[in-house]
């Protein structure tokens, strides 16, 4: 037999070997050096930001118990958002996916423009969209749906309403592509047997689509549980998230064990919720 | 929705049109299904029998007409109010349900409690039993096929539409797959409204077939009125093959037409012809014509001057192209069966036929209307 060279056992290894040298350098290797960190303890009478390794897992205690509340409201916020975007982008969704025809690719592109500009500048324009200066608090106010001594800047719903909008195209492209993936003869065949419109919704439509909706929301609830921009700028003292408390702690404090325990705590939390999560929302029911 | 099963009869359609735009989908068609028959919409793509099924199923709305299910109006009723079911041309079988669910599923929206038994009677139907726990797509094709059957059947409508539903199988299972359907019609004695291009299928399974032809019916009968009389050229090349002959009215002769077919005459039964005046097609099927080497003195009709051109030995018959003095050439199937040799090309032949068998069409037809369109090839969407 002539031996080809895509039959060289080798060669599998070798087209992985890039991947994996990338994986390993950008990674691995800083993963390893921060759990190193992770543990350390300031150098007795070193400088600011010496620290040598005592395998001191007290770190991640103190870590945690100092920082319960923003690690809470970090979790809170990210949940908000997660489900407040889930509320705009499936009807969105649905629309581009059976109703817009023509417009389709056109709603497509405007879904994914907002990423044409930076996700600084978009946050600081939520700024102005919120400020005194802005449309919204005075229609509010006009409204009677705020108080006249009521602002937005600077708040809660400030730092949510951001993360909502900066994460919404990450909901939407996944439960578009599930929606625009089912087969429009499964709804008449509902329609046909029995179901009116709300129950085909129900029956079929949405667990047709729980593939798109799983994968949404879990690309905008993990990286807005990690996120410090939103708060950074939109937000207060008084709504400083996880994300805010890791980055002032390696860049301001100099506090690296710290700073690395937060981290791990973090990715461990988002680990855990996000394989119950996936359990719960059932493969089961998916396709 | 208690009603339903009160709602039943023969389903009527009233000068029903559809049109998208400038495009008539649906011209004026009046139509009538009897209680219990197994009818068939039969044409080829585009002719517009996936709209009128769609529009019988309330996917669709006339853009004029009415159609009565007995003696209700349900026109504009919604689908899920109506007691018709429809078994979907790619099955549209819900593919997050398992089979037994998927059955279930319009007995369920009806609020009926105990589905079990129901269900699995409607499985031992399509003999599928043991499948009832897998998904969809872990089936082949035609297990799809009968679970689609099961799952509308299992509803007991007055009305089952089938939309092509053989379309994606390949032949062999086809034909299985059309007696089964033919068997489990009796068995259920629910009326069955079966849209499809293939004129075998429609013959093999169905009462009463409804030819179509742009937007409107061209013939409605029994198989075998459709195949010996056909009314018009499309109908006459649609359902199998003819021969058309064109021919002059010259004479009668009691309850016969004589007619000159470039100057040799034949005899045509006046009952059999749909000609308007003079000019006519004579129509005879290519099985129904023999070949003989002399000009033999038969009861029947006769024309001289043929050669063979081409023969074709396809085992159960020779298929033959005759060419005829007036240069057209005649298609004639013979069977294999009298021990005779065949004919060589070349040879001078003539060609009979009994006299009862001709057909006679209106003069001014398209000669190959319907005669475009391979049925076969036909396997994807209609409309």
């Amino acid at each position: 037999m002539v031996k080809t060279g895509i039959s060289r056992p080798g060669t599998p290894y070798l087209l992985l070997l890039p991947g994996v040298a990338f994986l390993f350098t950008f990674f691995l290797w800083p993963i390893a050096n921060l759990a190193q960190t992770s543990t350390q303890t300031p150098i007795a009478g070193g400088d600011t930001g010496e620290y040598e390794q005592s395998l001191r897992w007290q770190n991640y205690i103190d870590a945690f118990l100092e920082n319960k509340e923003q690690f809470g409201r970090s979790f809170l916020y990210a949940a908000i958002a997660t489900l407040a975007a889930l509320a705009i982008a499936y009807p969105l969704a649905y629309a581009i996916a059976f109703k817009a025809g023509k417009m389709k690719n056109v709603l497509l592109v405007l879904v994914v423009a907002p990423f044409f500009t930076s996700f600084l500048l978009r946050t600081i324009a939520w700024k102005q969209i919120l400020g005194e200066q802005g449309f919204v608090v005075p229609v509010l106010r006009d409204l009677h749906i705020i108080s006249p001594a009521t602002t937005l800047t600077s708040s809660a719903f400030a730092v949510v309403a951001g993360m909502t909008y900066n994460f919404l195209p990450f909901m939407t492209l996944p439960i578009y592509a599930s929606i625009d993936r089912i087969d429009p003869r499964t709804l008449e065949a509902s329609g046909d047997l029995y179901a009116n419109g709300i129950t085909t919704f129900r029956k079929v439509t949405l667990p047709l689509s729980m593939p798109g909706v799983v994968a949404g929301t879990l690309l905008t609830f993990i990286p807005a549980a990690g996120d410090y921009v939103n708060a950074a700028i939109l937000g207060s003292p008084q709504t400083k998230m996880i994300g805010n408390v890791i980055e002032s702690r390696f860049f301001k404090v100099v506090d690296y064990p710290t700073a690395a325990a937060l981290s791990f705590t973090l990715m461990a939390a988002i680990l855990i919720l996000v394989t119950v999560y996936i359990r719960k929302a059932g493969t089961e029911e998916l396709v | 929705m208690a009603d339903k099963a009160a709602l039943h009869g023969d389903l009527r359609l009233e000068k029903v049109t559809k049109s998208y735009g400038d495009f008539t989908a649906v011209n004026d068609l009046s139509l009538t299904i009897p209680e219990g028959s197994f009818f068939a919409l039969l044409g080829p793509s585009g002719c517009g029998k996936t709209t009128t099924l769609r529009m019988v199923a309330g996917l669709e709305e006339p853009t004029q007409g009415k159609i009565f299910l007995g003696q209700n109006d349900i026109t504009y009723t919604k689908p899920y109010q109506r007691p018709i079911n429809t078994v979907f041309q790619n099955y549209a079988l819900f593919p997050h349900l398992t089979i037994f669910e998927n059955i279930a599923f319009g007995l369920r929206r009806r609020g009926i409690k105990d589905v079990k038994e129901p269900v699995e009677k409607a499985l031992d139907l399509v003999e599928l039993s043991h499948l009832a726990a897998r998904k969809p797509t872990q089936l082949s094709g035609g297990q799809q096929q009968r679970i689609a059957l099961a799952r509308a059947i299992v509803n007991r409508p007055a009305l089952l539409l089938l939309d092509e539903p053989l379309g994606a199988l390949d032949l062999k299972l086809r034909r299985q797959m059309q007696i089964e359907l033919k068997w489990i019609q009796k068995e259920v004695g629910i009326t069955f409204v079966h849209v499809t291009h293939d004129q075998e299928e429609a013959m093999t399974m169905a009462d009463t077939i409804a030819v179509m032809n742009e937007g409107e019916i061209e013939q409605l009968g029994s198989p075998a009125d459709l195949y010996d009389n056909p009314k018009t050229a499309f109908v006459a090349n649609f359902l199998g093959q003819s021969n058309l002959i064109k021919g002059t009215i010259s004479g009668n002769d009691g309850d016969n037409h004589i007619v000159d077919l470039f100057g040799q005459k034949i005899s045509l039964a006046k009952n059999r012809s749909h000609a308007v005046d003079n000019s006519i097609y004579a129509g005879i099927r290519p099985e129904k014509f023999r070949i003989s080497r002399v000009a033999t003195a038969t009861s029947g009709n006769i024309l001289s001057g043929g050669k063979i051109e081409d023969v074709s030995y396809i085992g159960v018959s020779t298929q033959y192209q005759v060419l005829m003095p007036w240069g057209q050439e005649l298609m004639v199937f013979e069977q294999n069966d009298d021990g005779v040799a065949p004919f060589s090309v070349g040879e001078d032949v003539n060609i009979s036929w009994e006299a009862g068998f001709t057909f006679g069409l209106r003069g001014d037809e398209d000669a190959e209307a319907g005669t475009e369109v391979n049925p076969e090839e036909i396997i994807e969407d209609d409309e």
